[in-house]
């Protein structure tokens, strides 16, 4: 009797260690050609979740000839900002989604991971910040317009602001030195919200303004809530400004979390969240140039003719149709912002974008939570990433901040929401080299500002 | 039968609770089987997120099943036969049951075919246990019905 229960035992503690993920993580892969290694379906999937705690006096690190600041603190949830052509700085805040919990693990999962974000309420607001006297400190700080639904994606064009809400694209008529809006949006086009699986809805301004273009997430990870609500899913929209008419620009993006507009080029460009459940070392993040009328493989493949057969039932002539993204950045990294540099950044971050990782949950080694600078070279990313702003994750495990949209200030500094401590970093120049010098200081009144390139990007 | 008296408690019936217990889980793991079924021939994702709320509620009964089993190992020594292999196949369909919950997380075709080979095999299992399960309490029965011939008292 004793024995048989001591074997009853051993064979659930067998069971138990046997779940136990075969987790072998690598570093994250850059580049064009990343190793796409065997997948892997473990039994549990590995989960490490960030440990939330307060900064204190930790500040994130930034390299040599760089300072950090906090220029806002205590947000509802800080995801993307955009610089207008005055200085002042707009911070879309929120939480959306509301996808129900379909399966016993959802409702597992959803527990777990909400261990690792910030309980705050969404703020469901624009706050304008502003720095009068440019030292660099944003003494201003208003809400520019609230009420509104799960805002992210932000651009200027046209004289208006635009906001991605995670269910309609609206805009402000916009006032130079305006710091409220004047009513409520007038809305551009509704966008696809139902279940709203992956609901931020990025957005970018073509340099004429005349379309505007919104990155929609899949509604789920590999179409396990079926292919019907995949409709209008995992896609660009291109908007018309003036009519609001939408026609998709390129498809089979599973999640585009952020786009900017290539300054000189006027190309579009994505970082674009990749699927989960197939290892630690799959599926690469990737950022790319946005080809229109490409189809670039969610669900029915990955990274050009890689298939997943998770996706049924399968389309081949879809996977034979998929394109190549330009270069991933390491898989499970959680890219959310992207921006493209200038020379106000200094010689060495001058040409390239910068990338905001939100960081991995389900991984048992941790990639992401940092800023990055993807170097390009004639118009392309060439060579390994450069750290830009690290330190969100202490090395006991406890994470302080998670980076999500990055914005380059023509004044010389780089601008990171952090969605964990709701605070608003500000990453400046502080000793330009003489190399690089600034196409001049941004003048008080800002009155020639052009409304393409950085501004508009996120 | 003296002997028999001192020897503990009579046997008896299964108790109304652990019956309960035991046969629901048939039911349960029976309709995960038979959607993961649906789920393979249809590829209509519903029927898998059936496949996985059968399968956890088959995993409740089952569980407490097993725990209930477990204690009458160490309180009625009398049903070693039986009762035994009513325990082994408790905690294979337990163990099985819950590898088949964790593949039916995963997302999509993820499940296939692991999940429903599993899911049969479960199924099979749990019919298994609840034949062995009431045999062992039949045997009890005879027990007890000769003490109630021989004027024991129940």
């Amino acid at each position: 009797m004793t024995r048989s229960s001591l074997l009853a035992a051993a064979a659930l503690v067998a069971l138990l260690a046997a779940c136990d993920n075969n987790d072998n993580p690598s570093p994250p892969v850059y580049g064009a050609n990343p190793p796409l290694p065997e997948q892997q379906r473990g039994l549990l999937p590995s989960m490490k979740i960030a440990k939330p705690a307060n900064w204190g006096d930790r500040k994130p690190t930034v390299p040599e000839g760089f300072t950090v600041t906090a220029i806002a603190t205590d947000l509802g949830i800080p995801r993307q900002t955009l610089v207008l052509p005055n200085g002042d700085i707009l911070v879309a805040e929120g939480r959306g989604g509301s996808a129900p919990a379909l399966r016993p693990k959802d409702v597992i999962a959803g527990v777990i991971k909400a261990r690792g974000t910030t309980s705050v309420p969404s703020g469901n607001r624009i706050t304008l910040l502003r720095d009068a006297d440019g030292d660099g400190k944003y003494e201003e700080r208003t809400v520019f317009a609230d009420h509104l639904n799960a805002p992210y994606g932000l651009a200027f064009a046209n004289g208006q602001i635009y906001v991605a809400n995670q269910d309609a694209l609206v805009r402000f008529p916009y006032r130079e030195g305006q710091t409220r809006a004047e009513g409520p949006p007038e809305k551009v086009t509704d966008l696809p919200s139902y279940i709203n699986h992956h609901w931020t809805k990025s957005l970018a301004a073509s340099p004429d303004g005349q379309f505007l273009y919104v990155g929609i997430g899949s509604n789920s990870n590999i179409t396990e809530r079926g292919m019907p609500a995949e409709a209008d899913r995992a896609m660009v929209w291109e908007i018309d400004a003036r009519t609001g008419a939408h026609r998709p620009y390129a498809t089979g993006l599973r999640n585009p979390t952020a786009l900017a507009i290539q300054p000189g080029t006027g190309t579009l460009w994505a970082v674009v969240n990749e699927r989960d459940e197939l290892g630690p070392n799959l599926v690469p993040d990737y950022l790319t140039s946005v080809r229109e009328g490409a189809f670039y493989g969610w669900p029915y493949s990955y990274w050009g003719q890689n298939v997943d057969p998770r996706a049924q039932p399968q389309k081949p002539e879809m996977v034979a149709a998929a394109i190549k993204p330009d270069y991933a950045l390491g898989s499970h990294v959680a890219a959310l912002g992207v921006a493209f540099s200038s020379p106000v950044m200094g010689e060495r971050f001058a040409d390239g974008v910068f990338v905001g990782e939100h960081g991995s949950w389900n991984r048992s080694v941790p990639s992401g939570y940092k800023v990055i600078f993807v170097p390009f070279r004639d118009g392309a990313p060439a060579g390994d990433p450069v750290e830009v702003v690290t330190g969100f994750m202490g090395e006991d495990g406890h994470t302080y901040g998670r980076p999500v949209g990055v914005t380059v200030d023509p004044k010389g500094a780089l601008i990171v929401a952090d969605d964990l401590s709701n605070t608003v970093w500000r990453v400046a120049v502080s000793e330009r080299s003489p190399t690089a010098q600034a196409p001049a200081e941004a003048p008080a009144d800002m009155g020639s500002a052009t409304t393409d390139g950085n501004g508009s990007s996120n | 039968m003296v002997a028999i008296v001192d020897h503990g408690r009579p046997a008896r019936a299964i108790h109304p609770l652990h019956a309960v217990l035991l046969a629901a889980s048939l039911p349960l793991f029976l309709g995960g089987l038979l959607c993961d079924i649906a789920y393979s021939r249809s590829f209509e994702i519903q029927w898998s997120n059936f496949a996985a709320w059968l399968i956890a509620g088959g995993m409740v009964f089952a569980g407490f099943s097993l725990l209930w089993a477990f204690i009458d190992l160490f309180r009625a020594g009398r049903r070693r036969g039986h009762g035994l292999a009513y325990f082994v196949l408790l905690v294979i369909t337990v163990a099985l049951g819950l590898v088949n919950a964790f593949v039916h997380a995963r997302d999509a075709w993820g499940t296939m075919p692991e999940g429903l080979i599993l899911s049969a095999v479960v199924t099979l299992t749990t019919a298994l246990a609840i034949w062995f399960g009431f045999s062992s309490f039949r045997m009890g029965n005879h027990t007890g019905h000769r003490m109630d011939r021989m004027g024991g008292t129940r």
